[in-house]
């Protein structure tokens, strides 16, 4: 079937909990609302107010009572509204998701996934349009994983709920309702903890996720000289196997992210390809990523957002050098 | 229902053993004379447990260590009420009522010595680790109470907290959820007067704690903490009634706590031995003892502490026989499946 990337959530979210009576959703407006993106839309009239849960405002108790559930068996989806609202929980994930498992060493552990809606490009209100996956993927015990197409999106949220970990799942508000594409209608699996390669190439390597992967695809369609894109998925545990083995083929790298750019994911992403890949590079990894800045509102955020341009010009730099 | 006779806007608490060991029988619950012996051996297996991890920190072999003195009924009692199904949730002060729950005091010592293994419990015992980020824990009791629901369970979920964590927004999310799912929950709030140095008067300008309740919508007692009968009774009224489906409740359990804060702190700084002196009149194993003793339960006691004693000593020794963590201890537990990155981060020997 033709799908959206809200439409292929909302059937990964109906699927397993159809499979599994365990999945139980929660969050604000999740249930009769369908969430503020619809993403949830109609998960209510089928599975019942007691699993799809319309909480109070209080993202720290979601985040609290999510983890209350998953220790005592359930397998809870909890919903943030914005990712600029997730500040809230990070008490209950870094202090106590994230490190359930090892400090009762393996006795108690804490499967999850927090969604939310992340990312900039839609010229959305204040706080509407964070990218701080770098702050949660600084936290040994929790997963990251954004999606960068409908399919994609089916696949990776449902290992993510099957997933025995917290996973903070970003979903890339950008591209909710940017493409279609053909989503099978049962079952289907993307592993975490696995890049993909989007196209292969022999000159260039470009690493990316979420609603970068459409733009970078666009910014070298037309490129003298073939580019591979990676994309990542994953965050953390991030498959730098992956990276490395391409820009040792390619030997040039680009890292692009919208997060800004210092302690970004791109980042570490340029460390472990100098760990692993050093005597095969032939140009410095360029990073191609927001600016060290709060990002702007509506008017302003064309100066901040990544663009195809941007892009172009990163790319262009690497395979001058 | 002992929250209708008793009003905390009212500053009405209820109290069924007073300090001189006399009991109101009227409001006596059924306890037989084993229960009754049990509970005080708890309590006082803690109070001597206690004392020791204080002693093994002076020495160096223990952590930084939160005393429980004084506060041994208000742990055990609500602790009482649970069965072996139900849920307990507890901060960090809460030995008496994790030993009734059935975590050996050997564990707790390797908690506090520094070893997750301390945080691993005897399979099937349904209690959450420690929870040091104050506050933190009452929403997650909610949401085991919540799974429990679900999952058609009876079970019931009790969560300690502190005075000060009623300050805490998780303390507010969790009451208020809790309220709005009228799950299985019952709170205590152990207000023993101080977040370290800081008085119950600096928390909030509500009269009580218990009151706050009422703002949720589900009932709220003061109760004097220092009575292990008082303690038991409010919790096994609002445990059953959480079990009939009727809702979370709220306990103050109003006791001292007779010693530091933590094994950095020292209380001369904020506090005077008068009002220390005051209340180790009050001192909840002398109430109980007292009253046991008038029955003609209580015989032998000296033969009771060295009994324990031995035990606290064993455990001790137990405690510091475990080995320290090894390198895979400490990594092979951040995720269920070790990524490559973090095998070849153990691999080199983390320096
Ligand atoms: C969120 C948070 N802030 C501060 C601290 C430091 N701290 C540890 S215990 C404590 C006081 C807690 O008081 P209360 O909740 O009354 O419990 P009690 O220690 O009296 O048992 C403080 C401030 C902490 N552990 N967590």
């Amino acid at each position: 079937m033709m799908m959206n990337m809200v439409q292929a959530i909302n059937a990964a979210l109906s699927g397993e909990m159809e499979r599994d009576p365990s999945v139980v959703l929660l969050g604000e407006d999740v249930g009769v609302d369908g969430g503020v993106f619809r993403v949830t839309d109609g998960l209510i009239d089928r599975f019942g107010e007691d699993r799809v849960i319309d909480t109070p405002l209080a993202e720290a108790g979601i985040a609290g009572v999510a983890i209350g559930m998953a220790l005592n068996g359930l397998r809870p989806v909890a919903e943030i509204q914005f990712m600029g609202f997730s500040y809230l929980v990070l008490n209950q994930m870094i202090n106590h998701a994230a490190r359930m498992r090892n400090r009762t060493r393996g006795k108690l552990t804490v499967p999850m996934v927090l969604r939310m809606p992340y990312g900039a490009g839609i010229k959305a209100l204040e706080h509407h349009s964070e990218s701080t996956e770098a702050l949660y993927a600084q936290i040994p015990g929790l997963k990251v994983v954004v999606p960068s197409t409908p399919l994609e999106a089916k696949g990776l949220l449902i290992s993510s709920i099957r997933d025995p970990d917290p996973v903070v799942f970003l979903e890339p508000t950008r591209s909710y309702r940017m493409l279609k594409e053909e989503v099978p209608e049962g079952e289907h699996l993307v592993p975490l903890g696995k890049a993909r390669t989007v196209q292969e190439g022999d000159d260039v390597t470009i690493v990316g996720w979420g609603a970068m992967i459409p733009l970078i695809q666009r910014a070298v369609a037309d490129l003298k000289g073939s580019a591979e894109i990676i994309d990542l998925r994953t965050i953390s545990p991030m498959d730098s196997h992956a990276v490395v083995e391409s820009v040792k083929r390619t030997g040039r790298a680009v890292v692009v992210h919208e997060a800004p750019r210092s302690f970004g994911p791109g980042a570490e992403i340029a460390a472990r390809i100098y760990e692993g890949a050093i005597l095969k590079l032939e140009a410095p990894v360029e990073r191609v990523t927001a600016p060290d800045i709060t990002v702007p509102l509506p008017k302003g955020e064309d100066r901040y957002y990544v663009n195809e341009k941007k892009i172009k010009e990163g790319v262009e730099r690497a395979l001058r050098f | 229902m002992l929250t209708d006779e008793f009003d905390p806007q009212k500053g009405e608490m209820l109290r069924i053993v007073d300090e001189e060991g006399e009991a109101d029988m009227g409001l006596m619950p059924r306890m037989s004379k084993d229960l009754l012996l049990k509970a005080y051996r708890t309590m006082l297996l803690t109070r001597l447990a206690d004392d020791k991890a204080v002693k093994l920190q002076r020495q160096g072999r223990l952590g930084a260590y939160p005393p429980s003195k004084g506060q041994e009924a208000s742990q055990v009692g609500p602790a009482m009420a649970l069965k072996e199904e139900d849920w307990l949730v507890w901060a960090f002060r809460e030995m008496g009522a994790l030993l009734w729950k059935g975590v050996p005091l050997e564990t707790q010592y390797l908690y506090w010595m520094g070893n997750e293994l301390g945080n691993v419990y005897p399979e099937g015992t349904r209690v959450t680790p420690s929870v040091v980020p104050v506050g933190s824990q009452v929403p997650q009791a909610v949401g085991i109470a919540y799974a429990g629901l679900i999952r058609k369970e009876k079970s019931v979920v009790l969560a300690y907290f502190g005075d000060g964590a009623t300050s805490e927004g998780d303390f507010h999310e969790g009451l208020n959820f809790a309220g709005v799912f009228r799950t299985p929950n019952v709170f205590v709030c152990q207000n023993n007067q101080f977040a370290i140095s800081t008085r119950r008067s600096r928390q909030t300008a509500s009269a009580t704690i218990a009151q706050k309740a009422i703002a949720y919508g589900f009932p709220g007692i003061l109760v004097d903490g220092n009575d292990i009968m008082a303690m038991y009774a409010a919790t096994k009224e609002a445990a059953e009634r959480a079990r009939k489906g009727k809702g979370p409740t709220l306990i103050e359990s109003f006791t001292y706590r007779m010693s530091d804060h933590t094994t950095s702190d020292d209380w001369r700084k904020y506090r005077s031995k008068e009002e220390v002196a005051e209340w180790e009149r009050k001192d909840p194993l002398k109430r109980f003892s007292a009253y046991l003793v008038s029955k003609g339960f209580l015989k032998d006691e000296a033969s009771l502490i060295e009994e324990l004693g031995e035990l606290v000593e064993k455990a001790a020794v137990q405690a510091e026989a475990t080995p320290a963590p090894g390198l895979a201890d400490v990594f092979e537990h951040t995720y269920a499946e070790m990524p490559p990155y973090l095998r070849e981060q153990m691999g080199g020997g983390w320096k």
